[in-house]
Formats: structure tokens, C-alpha cells, sequence
């Protein structure tokens, strides 16, 4: 999947370059005047604040098993001002899971964002301004990496190496990054071949300001794209990570949830007010990664900007 | 070298690398790893099958040899739980996979590509404030879940489909064929589809629509358009036919990805095709399975990339690879 997406986000960035970070800057600070990118950040924002307030949000403990006033368990109740969202069949606050579960998936998604982008921007930048052994051997390293079907991998390093949500990161970051270092490559071999870099030398600037001052400026608006996007595939590989059952049994996160759920007949009893809103929340954030995605999607595409 | 050739050796490169990742992979494993295996449950003559065919008891690096030469040879063990052969076990189940994948991305990219021409079309109006949050909002939906939801309603609440399987329990068929070219299997087929449906098509119709809109700031447009052709025309014939061309290298890669990411559809429909096979050996710690379905997958995807840019110099005589 990561494959066509790039497909759908990767053409270079043309006039874009050789600007100074200065009005890279700002041209970042202008996206957000765009009502999708700023949706974007709101959503984040309300997320991030959710997952940092959790315990004082949550009426409940999310794994305690809760019973009524006349000593019943309260399995499967309907949402009521006592249980928001209602209970689970063992009788579990949806409502508290919800808040409580807004943490592993903001973990996972910030973590991995960060990762893929970090390494995927310095692989790119190594490869393609270095050139050479390095460039070969980190390209072919992308394409096989690239070969591994996403999902499967993930779930047999997870079922081989132990669940824990540090293991689901590692394995997410491990077939990811290749997307960033390619579009980055590229991008560089074109940069490297302008004529401030060219200026650049002539003055006397050794490779490594070159790459670093000059050239890297260039190419943070891909490592942005690039992470906003990472941030949605590790929430939902995550997610159907927990939902086949290899995922960390003691986390409670939307993923797990849906997994209770589903297991545990709530699809035919039609108890909407338990599997709907974790796949509502994973939707919000994910969506919220796109928006800021498509925020620089017109970066990208500057000539759309004046039709 | 021909490109075609340079890519045919990369592409046999890339699986050889997999195949050995796998190999270290399930070896590296805490334990004894010749452990994974054998069995305990295995009869002793099975065990000595499995021994001699895999060479358990050698070192190291013959073991890789004969796991190799196994694997050119279609070869990939004994099943730990249904004591069959691994490579039957999965030729059973690929047609239903198969078969989900394929009907799941026609729909898709039939209602992605006219979809997205219209959305080019109708540029900056209602339709497209409405359908760009939709469209993507169903691209951020986890898949299972989407499936989740089709199963509540139209399996639980309506009535209307099963809820799981490929065919009513117990049916006999004279042939695979009748299998599924019966009516069953298409009640069976419609909610799976339909979820992976709703899942795939954001991806062609985003694709469309910005293919379109850069085809039609094109001068052969321009030039459609001053010949007098009526708008529709225009759009339709001149515009969206030079659109498509990514969607299919779209299509092509999208299917490698689907057969290893339809695990999860795959599971919630309990749909008995690869991915939930592969799902239900990993939690078995069916090692063999595992091994053997991951490979397929892999070789599925990595075929389809292949087909992929093998297609996109076929239908694009722009593209021209010599040089690189």
C-alpha cells in the first residue's frame, strides 16, 4: 500500500528549491491557514490533550470489572450518564477505554512518525549526495525491504520477537523508511546539480555544510509529508495488530477494543456505542495526518495553486 | 542488458533476499530453533521426514542450502497442525483469495477512475467539498473495521449475507469451478468485497482526479476543446483516457500489497484464503504455514511490482528506461 501511495505523492518539488529556510518556514506557517491542514492540527492538538489528561478524563478504570447498584456485573450495558458509551460484556467502562486508548495509538503513530522520518531523510540524504557504495547499498537495502508484504511482517516480528508496542514501532519503522529515502534520493541528485549548490562550492563550503545547510533545508517539506503520513500507517497497523490478537494484551488501545468487541459478539447484539467510536477516533487522527499531508500537497503541486 | 532483463534479475535478487531474511528470521527465534520444526506431536515417521527433508540436524549453513533448494523446488514442509503439506494446504486456499482481491479493486477502480474524472470535472464545486473529507476519511479507515461495521449491518441487523466463510458449512461441489461459480459463494463473496471496496477506493479516486487535473491544463485539451467538442468529449475521451495510465501501475501494485494486506479482512469475514491462514499459523505457532504463506505473499507482491513496471513501459512510450 505504502507503494501507491507514494505513487500518489511523490513527484519532485519544482521552484521549490534553493529558496533559503527562512521562507521555507514560512511557507509552512502559511499552510495552516489552509482550513484542511489547520483541521489537521486542531484534531492533533485535541488528541494529544486527551491522551496527556487520560486519568482525570476517565471516570473509570478501564480494566476494572464494574458491577451495578444491586451487586450485578454490568455486562453490556447501553450507554446511560453512568457509562457514557456503556459497558463491555465483562462488564468494563467503554468510555474510560477510549480516553485510556488514545495513548498507545498517539505513542505508536508519534514515535514512528519521527523514526521513519528522521532515518528515511538521512538515508535519502547520504544516498543521494554521497552516491557510490553507500547509495547502492542502501538502495537495494529499500527494495527488499520494499518486497516484504507490510501487515504479515509485522505480525510474525511481533509473534516472534515478543507484542510489546516498542516491537510494533520497530517493525513498522523497519519497512517504512525506504519510502522517504527514495523520493528524498532523488530529490537531492536534482538539487545537488543547481546552481547555489554549485555557488555553494565554488566559495569554499566543505560536503558535509553543503549537505547539511544548503541541500537538507530543501528537502523538509518531504520528511514532513512523509512522517504526517508514517503517523497514519503505524495507528492503523497497530491497530490490526491488536485486532488479530498479537498485540500487547495489558495495553488498552482502540485496537484491542475492537478486537474485545468483535470477539465477543457485540457486531450481533448491534451494540454500535462500543465498536464504533474506537474506529471513529482512529479515523480522526488518521485523517488529521492526511489533512496536514495535503496541506503540503499543494507544496507539491504549485501549479495547482493558481487554477 | 534489456530493462526488462535488468528487472527480471533485480526481481529474483529481492526474493532471494527475502526468502533468506525469513529463514534467519524464524531461526533467530528464542529456543531451540530446529524445534520449530518438529512437532511433539509428530509420529516418529513424520519427524524423520521432516528432519531428513530440511536437514535439521546439520549446521548452519547446509540447513540454508537445503532450505533454499527446498524452496526452488515449491517445497516448504510438513503442517504442524493438519499434517498436510504446506504448499497443498495453500494452493487450496489462494483461489478464494484471489478471487476476493480481484473483485474487491475492479469495483474499486471502476467506481475510482469515473468517480475522480468527475471530481476533476466538477472542480471547486459542492460535490468536491463534500466527497475529498469522505474519500479520505474512508482511506484512514482501519480495514477491519470497515468490515466491523458492514457485518453489523448487513449481516447481524438486515439479515441480508452471511457473516462468514466462503461457502455454507459442509457443501460438496463436483469442482472447484462449480465451487465458485455457485450462487453461495457470491452471497458469501458480497460483504468481504464490498468492505475491501469501500477501503481501496479512495486511493484511484484521488489518483484520478489529480491526474486529470494536470492532463487537462495539456495543450491537446486545449486544442479538443477549440476543435468545438462538446465539453463531455472532451473530458471523457481526450482527458480521462490519458488520466488512467497511473491507475493501472496503481492497480498492479495495489494487488501484490492487497493478498498480504487482506489479513485483516480476511479475518474478520473469516474468509479462508491466505492472509487468514497465515494469521491463524502465527497464532498457532504453526512455523511451516507461517513460513510458507509469508513467502507466497512476498512472491505475489514483489511479481506484481514487477508487472507493474513492466506495464508502465508497455502503455507509456514516453517512459524510456535505456538510460538509466
Amino acid at each position: 500500500m505504502e507503494a501507491a501511495e507514494q505513487l500518489a505523492a511523490s513527484p519532485s518539488l519544482p521552484g521549490a528549491a534553493g529558496a533559503p529556510l527562512g521562507s521555507k518556514l514560512s511557507v509552512l506557517v502559511a499552510q495552516l491557514r489552509d482550513p484542511y491542514a489547520f483541521a489537521g492540527v486542531v484534531i492533533y492538538i485535541a488528541f494529544v490533550l486527551v491522551a496527556i489528561f487520560a486519568d482525570a478524563l476517565a471516570p473509570y478504570n478501564p480494566n476494572d470489572i464494574l458491577f451495578t447498584a444491586d451487586g450485578q456485573l454490568a455486562a453490556s450495558l447501553p450507554p446511560s450518564a453512568e457509562h457514557l458509551l456503556g459497558t463491555t460484556q465483562l462488564g468494563r467502562d467503554v468510555f474510560s477505554q477510549l480516553v485510556l486508548g488514545a495513548r498507545p495509538s498517539l505513542f505508536v503513530g508519534m514515535t514512528a512518525a519521527v523514526a521513519v522520518a528522521t532515518i528515511g531523510t538521512a538515508a535519502g540524504l547520504l544516498s543521494g549526495y554521497l552516491g557510490g557504495f553507500v547509495d547502492k547499498l542502501l538502495m537495494r537495502l529499500a527494495d527488499i525491504l520494499l518486497g516484504l508484504p507490510f501487515l504479515p511482517f509485522v505480525i510474525v516480528v511481533v509473534a516472534l520477537i515478543g507484542a510489546s508496542l516498542q516491537h510494533v514501532v520497530l517493525a513498522i519503522v523497519l519497512l517504512l523508511w525506504p519510502n522517504p529515502a527514495r523520493v528524498i534520493r532523488s530529490q537531492v541528485l536534482t538539487l545537488t546539480q543547481r546552481q547555489f549548490v554549485e555557488a555553494a562550492r565554488v566559495t569554499g563550503a566543505s560536503e558535509w555544510r553543503i549537505m547539511l545547510v544548503h541541500v537538507a533545508p530543501n528537502i523538509l517539506p518531504l520528511s514532513f509529508l512523509y512522517g504526517s503520513i508514517a503517523v497514519g500507517w503505524a495507528i492503523l497497523a497497530q491497530a490490526s495488530v491488536s485486532f488479530l490478537g498479537f498485540g500487547d494484551s495489558d495495553v488498552v488501545s482502540w485496537g484491542t477494543m475492537l478486537q474485545d468487541a468483535y470477539a465477543s459478539q457485540a457486531l450481533d447484539r448491534g451494540q454500535y456505542s462500543w465498536f464504533v467510536p474506537p474506529g471513529l477516533c482512529i479515523v480522526l487522527v488518521v485523517l488529521a495526518g492526511f489533512f496536514i499531508g495535503r496541506g503540503y500537497e499543494e507544496l507539491l503541486f504549485p501549479k495547482l495553486r493558481d487554477s | 542488458m534489456s530493462y526488462v532483463g535488468k528487472r527480471l534479475l533485480h526481481m529474483i535478487f529481492v526474493l532471494w533476499a527475502i526468502s533468506t531474511i525469513l529463514f534467519f528470521m524464524f531461526r533467530l527465534m528464542p529456543g531451540d530453533p530446529t524445534l520449530a520444526y518438529l512437532d511433539p506431536n509428530f509420529t516418529e515417521e513424520q519427524r524423520q521426514l521432516v528432519r531428513q527433508q530440511f536437514g535439521l540436524d546439520r549446521p548452519l549453513p547446509e540447513q540454508y542450502l537445503i532450505y533454499m533448494k527446498n524452496l526452488a523446488q515449491g517445497e516448504f514442509g510438513l503442517s504442524f497442525r493438519q499434517r498436510q503439506p504446506v504448499s497443498g494446504l495453500m494452493l487450496a486456499v489462494l483461489p478464494n483469495t484471489l478471487l476476493l482481491t480481484m473483485t474487491a479493486l475492479l469495483v474499486a477502480y471502476a467506481f475510482g477512475s469515473l468517480f475522480g474524472a468527475l471530481l476533476a470535472w466538477k472542480r471547486g464545486g459542492l460535490l468536491e467539498t463534500i466527497s475529498i473529507p469522505v474519500v479520505l476519511a474512508t482511506r484512514a479507515a482501519p480495514e477491519f473495521w470497515i468490515g466491523m461495521l458492514v457485518l453489523a449491518v448487513f449481516a447481524f441487523s438486515l439479515n441480508w449475507f452471511p457473516s462468514g466463510g466462503a461457502n455454507i458449512a459442509g457443501a460438496r461441489y463436483a469442482s472447484e469451478w462449480d465451487r465458485i461459480l455457485s450462487l453461495d459463494f457470491l452471497r458469501h463473496l458480497t460483504l468481504p468485497a464490498l468492505s475491501l471496496a469501500i477501503y481501496l477506493q479512495g486511493l484511484p479516486v484521488l489518483l484520478m482526479r489529480s491526474n486529470m487535473l494536470e492532463v487537462m491544463r495539456e495543450e491537446f485539451v486545449t486544442m479538443a476543446r477549440m476543435k468545438g467538442l462538446p465539453e463531455r468529449n472532451v473530458m471523457l475521451r481526450h482527458a480521462a483516457r490519458n488520466a488512467l495510465l497511473p491507475l493501472i501501475t496503481a492497480f498492479a501494485i495495489t494487488f501484490g500489497q492487497l493478498v498480504g494486506g487482506n489479513v485483516v479482512i480476511e479475518t474478520v469475514f473469516s474468509w479462508p484464503g491466505l492472509g487468514h491462514m497465515l494469521v491463524d499459523a502465527v497464532a498457532n505457532s504453526d512455523y511451516p504455514l507461517a513460513q510458507g504463506a509469508f513467502l507466497l505473499i512476498a512472491l505475489v507482491l514483489v511479481l506484481m511490482n514487477f508487472a507493474a513496471d513492466l506495464v508502465y513501459v508497455l502503455l507509456d512510450p514516453r517512459v524510456t528506461h535505456g538510460s538509466r
